[in-house]
Parts: C-alpha cells; structure tokens; sequence
C-alpha cells in the first residue's frame, strides 16, 4: 500500500478489511485466496489475530493497521495513534446475564457481582465506575458458558447480533459502549511516512 | 536455582557493552566539542527536591527512607538533577552554561512486557540560553551527535507544547472542555479528539491542526515556531525536522518547542526533550534552558540496522 506495511486482522473484521484495500487500490487477490500465508511482501500486508495488530504497529513491524476498538479499549496504553473510525465490524460491548435479576441480587445479598469475561480491564472498569464492587473472571473461550454453569453471575462481552446470548439464555442488561474497526498508525511512522499515512485517511475519509 | 532480575531491567555483557559505550563515546566526544562538560549526580535524591522541579518528581517511581526518616527516590530524569545542579553550584557563573550526561534513570513500568525500568541516557543541556537560538543549537548537535554515531536517516519532530492550548483559548472554548481534547492528544486519540470537539466553533481547525507535520508549510499554523525553522534552515539542518503540531510530551516542565527523536528502524521514539523556562527558577535561580535525552539502548538498535543496510 503505497511503501506502507499495513496489520490485517483476521477473523470478523478480515472481510470488511480487505474490501477497504481493495476500494484503495492494493491487491488482496492472494491474501484472500491464501488463508495459510502470513505475509504478502508484495501487497505490504501482514495477517494476524486481531488483538496482536496493535503490537506489531506499536513496534513498528507495521506502519498502520486495523483492529477493533474493543482490543484498543482492554488495553488502553498502546503507543499508537488512532486515526480513524472505520466503521464497520459494529459490536456492542456490553454485561448480559441470565433470567431474573442474578446481577442485582448478588450485589444486594453479597455485596459483590462475579462477572466472566474476555476483557478483564475493560469490566473492572465498567464496574468501578458504576460504583459496584466485582469480582472477575478472566476465560478464554465461550463466556457464555460461564453464568450457566453457576460460575458467575454475569458476563461482559462483545456481541454482533445478540444472537449467542439469547441461545445461552442470556439478554443484555447494560450496554458499556459500541466498538467498530479503527486505523491504528505506529508514532515514528506517523511522522517519517507522514504523506503515505496521510494519503490513505484522506482516500478513506472521501 | 534461577536468580531473576527485575523485570525491566538487563544485564549487559562485554559485546554489547563494548558497542554501547563506543555509541556515548562518540556522542560525548561531539558534546564535549561543542563546550557542553559531562556532569554525573547521584541516582537517589530527595523526593521532594525532585517534587520540587515537577508536581509528579517526573514521574519518579522507586522511593526508600534513609536513616533520618526522609523520603529518597531513583531519578527518573536527568533534566532535574542538572537544574538543582546549576541552581546550587553555579549561582554566580554568568550563562550560558552547558552539560552533558550519560546516566541510568528508572521508571515504573505501566504495562509489563518490554517496557524497561531501568534505562541509560545520553542527553545535553543548555541553560540560560534562550529560544529560539538555544533550541536551535540543541537539535542540531542532536542530529550530529547521532550523525557521528552512524545513523543516517534520523529526523527530529518539532512542536509547540502550549500550540492547542493557546488554540482552545483563542477561540474561546469553555474552560471545561479543555481537559478531555487535551488528554486524547496526549493519548494520539484522534478518534476521541474528533468527537470530544464535537459542535464546537473552528471544528475543522480544532480537528486538523493536531494531524499537521511536515516542512516549513506546517508553520502558518505555528508561526511560533518559525524563528527555530530560519535558525536550522541557517545551520543547514532544516530538512532533518520535522515540525508536527500535534506532539505533546508528557513531563509538565516543557514551556515552548518540545523534540522528539525518530529513525526508521526503531517503532519508539529515540529521545525527547524541550525547552523547560520556568524550571531552574523552582530551584532558585532563574533561567531559560532547553535539552534533550536519548535513549541510547533504542540509539544502539537504530545503529544496528543501520550497518545491516550496508
């Protein structure tokens, strides 16, 4: 792209992702074909999971990439900056539990709620903010799985549709925020590669 | 048995050694050339000596007690320690006066993995010289210090720390919405900025002008900083800045043109500095000064990949 390296998450947002290369100009023909292969030197594309997009741009291995706003929000340090919203791969962040009100009445008879999650900072922090006390559960694979085996109470997690809640029998109780794709930039490159960068936020603003 | 060390922190052994010391041997001997004498403080200090340069000792981190019960604290910094220096030991030598400084300095490590806690720095300072002719001086003998290292292709970023601010005033912006633009600069947020500028009047402006970096075309926006641009221009080095109207630096003592250092081998900014007027005077002799401090094991990367290019 233009003497750019650009991160290219795989997962939900691959598609919406290379729809946006191919709209400036860069071959994805072999990326799309190819779900094994990595690197595409050719085409300044590198793949990943989603999540490790801003540490390759943070050190640079990528001048820009796109991630979701829900991996920049669970960890909020990252040395990159954000340049756009792209808009696409809209989810809701949001605490989803089961019937009744276990949410509520853990927190009345307990003092506290046990929440699981894949996004442990950014529940600790809905939580502290909303001034009740949690405990969280750190999983790694279906958090739905977690209230209906009585490990917790809740959960906080990133839904498209709601469809997977409402199969678990669970229905959103509160929504934390609303996560879309987001360009991400490395800082050297912001300023050595200021008019590449520059190039692609303009033809993507257009 | 195994016998960690802090996380953050690195033993160095005789190669690497030998490299890095022929990288600040080469830094101090253009330093040195160009007047600035080397000084070394002590690592530990007074916290509220450090407090004293900076509400938050600059973010100093590691604090123990000596035998009278007074708080010490690591360095985080070397710009500080140099202005107590020169506020207790230089109190009647006319300026400007000049230092260098190859020196360890410690921070807490906000995030784990790869952040070190423990750091070495080559930097200089200028003190009693005021802008834009001692901030002119400071980047270019930063370029050729690292000229002198080997690197090539480094630039040094320019900006104006109080350039937004000035901006929301100027265009009458409530007090209270002045905060949350603020910290999405900081935080490179330009997502969060757009949004947090919301309706407000000169939107565009307030939008664009954080995104603006380049050559001499960027300063209409900055004439701040045209002055220190006709000074490197004279000095031959205006092509190797880069003046960006969006860099901000953390440390609350900067007070006009702020640095940063940028090669294309390494994703982390080199270095930083800036132009800190109101420092010494916290320390009780009241002078304009300007520095800068590079990161020299980011210095030895960048050198690396310099000689893997050929």
């Amino acid at each position: 792209m233009s003497g750019l390296t650009i991160a290219v998450p795989r997962g939900a947002l691959f598609e919406g992702t290379l729809d946006l290369l191919d709209r400036l100009g860069v071959d994805t023909a072999e990326v799309r074909s190819n779900d094994r292969k990595l690197l595409f030197a050719e085409a300044g594309i590198v793949t990943m999971r989603p999540s490790d997009v801003p540490t390759y741009v943070e050190h640079g291995s990528a001048d820009v990439g796109v991630t979701g706003k829900d991996v920049l929000l669970e960890q909020s340090q990252w040395n990159v900056y954000e340049l756009l919203d792209l808009g696409y791969g809209r989810c809701r962040m949001v605490v989803a539990a089961g019937a009744g009100d276990p949410i509520g009445s853990a927190l009345r008879r307990l003092g506290r709620v046990r929440i699981a999650t894949k996004y442990p900072r950014v529940a600790a922090r809905h939580f502290a903010d909303t001034g009740r006390q949690a405990e969280i559960v750190e999983v790694k694979g279906s958090v739905e799985l977690a209230p209906l085996t009585g490990l917790v109470d809740g959960i906080v997690d990133l839904t498209a549709t709601g469809r997977t809640l409402e199969e678990n029998g669970l229905r959103v109780v509160e929504e934390i925020g609303v996560c879309t794709a987001r360009l991400i930039a490395n800082p050297v490159a912001h300023k050595l590669k200021a008019a590449e960068i520059d190039r692609v936020v303009e033809r993507i603003r257009s | 048995v195994t016998s960690p060390i802090p996380p953050g922190t690195r033993d160095v052994l005789p190669d690497e050694m030998r490299e890095l010391r022929a990288i600040s041997e080469r830094m101090r001997a253009t330093f040195e050339e160009a007047g600035y004498g080397e000084v070394h403080t002590p690592a530990l200090e007074y916290e509220e000596v450090l407090r004293r340069g900076e509400e938050r000792a600059a973010g100093a981190r590691y604090r123990t007690f000596d035998e009278q019960g007074d708080v010490l604290a690591l360095r985080s910094d070397m710009t500080i320690p140099i202005a107590r220096v020169v506020a207790t030991r230089y109190t009647e030598v006319e300026p400007p006066l000049r230092f260098c400084y190859f020196a360890h300095a410690w921070r807490a490590i906000e995030r784990g993995v790869g952040e070190p806690r423990e750091f070495l720095q080559g930097g200089l300072e200028l003190i009693g010289a005021d802008a834009p002719e001692g901030d002119a001086e400071v980047v270019s003998l930063t370029i050729e210090a690292l000229d002198a290292v080997g690197l090539r292709r480094h630039r040094i970023g320019i900006g104006d720390g109080s350039l937004y601010r000035t901006l929301l005033h100027e265009l009458d912006v409530p007090e209270d919405q002045h905060m949350p633009l603020l910290e999405c600069l900081s935080r490179r947020d330009l997502v969060g900025l757009e949004r947090a500028v919301g309706d407000l009047p000169e939107r565009e402006l307030l939008v664009e002008l954080p995104t603006l970096r380049g050559g001499a075309e960027v300063l209409e926006r900055a004439e701040a900083l045209r002055p220190l641009h006709d000074l490197l221009e004279a000095r031959g080095v205006a092509d190797r800045v880069i003046f960006d109207l969006g860099l901000v630096r953390e440390l609350g003592y900067y007070t006009g043109a702020v640095f940063e250092v940028y090669d294309p081998a390494v994703g982390f900014a080199l270095g930083g500095g800036g132009r800190y007027d109101e420092l010494l005077g916290r320390f009780g002799r009241e002078l304009p000064a300007c520095g800068i401090a590079l990161d020299l094991q980011r210095v030895h990367l960048a050198q690396a990949a310099e000689e893997a290019l050929g």
